[in-house]
């Protein structure tokens, strides 16, 4: 298998405090990887530099290189805005846009990337709202407020919206943490159908979550990747003395 | 409920005090334009078209630079910048109307007249706005400094609604390639839209009502003009200009009746404003 994204040498900070420390870690294309670890771990700000939507934080910034496909979005004249097109992102709470549409929620990215043409914007917010499994629940209110919709139907369109620019990797940053087991249970299923058609990248405080959706895992400890590999092997012969501790629920 | 019963108190007050001029001139009072306490005539239009028009010169002024200025403070500015120019901003609206009115007169009546004036007239002359002699003093000086004294207003109204947008929105439109700039449009002002026209409408409360300063600008001619270089009145300065020397009770009444108008205008305004905040806190 191709590795789609290889992380070397990462590290980040938030003002003076060095929140993620040389992380060298490498995806495979259509896998899910997992990124488990207490809070405060660097998992979230380390995801976060992986569409450099880290550094949009006041004072904080980031070092390192992470390879798209052989180019590093860390390179000179690299610019953001075109590498967070190509790597979309979910985030923690449902956000949709409060003053659109659930259609136009979907074509934003689209229209922003200055995509015009209504008949080929109809045919892909449709394609994205398939793939995010909620076109049948939302089919008839397509003008109603994005944010008209349940908590998990919300996340589901959040899901939506970063697919429909086409990302070849999705980061997904504690998605379910705000939602109930049902839609929970919904976006895992989602995350395995969608790995055909995108890497994926979750972070998760959830470790049967992890267990049940990822083909391997990184285990996260104050800024530093203690383990990784396959997650079949993470859940059940850990290597590391911190790893086994964690997940059999002795801290964290 | 003290307070609404002196509100209602007040409005009362006003109505009695103008019926002698409200009965005598009924509704040419609103429509006439000839203001002659001489001969007991008494038409408003002037300084309703007065007061409006300079009130208005001041929120096309005045809403994009608060909103220029509410971005940069939450937005683009480093925090401490950004504490520190909100600072100077608010305090700009403490500074005394008279002191603007002197500032109005010494500094920036002079400047129009001798430089902003004769450029708008060349290059805008085709427009009847731009048209006539410059005088400097005149509706363009009083539309600019009430732009000037409604900023701070529109401003810190327009920070509040954008601070209280939650980082996540802003994010979710970075996450989707947006720039500085789309984020901002599609984050930030897209969900303000209410609740900064809320905030215009305060300020335009504001500079409806606002007294010294205008009348020392705008130049006291009871007179309709399309040019925005013309001198014209407003209801408040015509009241604080005549009051102390009017004599027969006619005048007082009429002179009255132009503060009923006022109050009425600036009443409805400021209820449309409370209106649009509070609908827009709710989304």
């Amino acid at each position: 298998m191709s590795k789609i994204l290889e992380v070397r040498e990462l590290n980040a900070w938030f003002g003076a405090t060095k929140a993620v420390k040389g992380i060298d870690l490498s995806f495979e294309g259509n896998t899910v990887t997992a990124i488990i670890g207490p809070s405060g771990c660097g998992k979230s700000t380390f995801i976060r530099c992986l569409n450099r939507l880290h550094e949009e934080v006041p004072d904080a910034s980031a070092e390192g290189h992470v390879l798209l496909n052989g180019d590093d979005i860390y390179g000179k004249d690299i610019d953001p805005v075109a590498i967070r097109r190509k790597i979309g992102m979910v985030f923690q709470k449902p956000n949709p846009f409060p003053s659109l549409s659930v259609f136009d929620n979907v074509a934003i990215g689209l229209r922003l990337a200055g995509l015009r043409r209504g008949a080929m914007l109809k045919e892909i917010v449709e394609k994205s709202l398939h793939l995010s499994a909620l076109w049948d629940e939302v089919k008839d209110k397509l003008n109603a407020p994005g944010t008209s919709l349940s908590g998990g139907q919300q996340q589901r369109l959040c899901i939506a919206r970063a697919l429909a620019v086409e990302p070849s990797v999705l980061l997904m940053d504690e998605p379910t943490s705000a939602l109930d087991p049902i839609s929970t249970a919904k976006i895992e299923e989602l995350v395995t159908e969608l790995k055909k058609t995108v890497t994926i990248v979750i972070v998760t405080h959830n470790m049967q979550q992890a267990a049940r959706i990822s083909d391997s895992t990184a285990f996260f400890l104050l800024g530093d990747m203690v383990e990784y590999g396959e997650t079949s092997k993470i859940f059940t012969a850990p290597k590391d003395a911190r790893t086994e501790r964690y997940i059999t629920g002795r801290f964290g | 409920m003290g307070l609404a019963v002196l509100l209602l108190a007040i409005a009362f007050f006003l109505y009695r005090a103008a019926a002698p001029a409200l009965h005598k001139l009924g509704w040419s009072f609103v429509y006439s334009s000839v203001w002659d306490p001489v001969q007991d005539i008494f038409g408003a239009l002037p300084v309703v078209y007065g007061t409006v028009v300079s009130s208005f010169i001041a929120i096309i002024i005045a809403t994009p630079l608060s909103i220029g200025v509410a971005l940069f403070l939450t937005e683009i500015a480093p925090r401490r910048v950004g504490r520190v120019v909100g600072f100077l901003i608010e305090m700009l609206a403490a500074i005394p109307s008279v002191v603007y009115g002197l500032w109005g007169i010494f500094v920036l009546a002079p400047w129009l007249r001798t430089t902003v004036e004769p450029g708008l007239k060349t290059a805008l002359g085709f427009l009847p706005f731009f048209q006539g002699p410059a005088y400097g003093v005149g509706m363009m000086a009083a539309g600019i400094i009430l732009a000037i004294m409604i900023t701070p207003t529109i401003s810190s109204i327009s920070r509040e609604i954008f601070s209280a947008i939650p980082q996540p929105q802003r994010e979710a439109a970075l996450g989707l390639g947006a720039t500085r700039w789309e984020m901002m449009r599609l984050a930030v002002l897209r969900s303000s839209k209410r609740g900064i026209a809320g905030a215009v409408i305060l300020g335009l409360g504001r500079a409806l009502g606002e007294t010294m300063a205008v009348t020392m600008v705008i130049g006291n001619r009871h007179e309709i003009s399309a040019s925005f270089f013309a001198p014209s009145t407003t209801m408040a300065s015509i009241i604080a200009n005549e009051y102390s020397e009017a004599t027969s009770d006619i005048h007082i009444a009429a002179l009255v009746e132009v503060g009923l108008l006022l109050f009425a205008v600036t009443f409805i305004i400021n209820s449309l404003a409370r209106l649009f905040v509070s609908r827009s806190g709710n989304r």
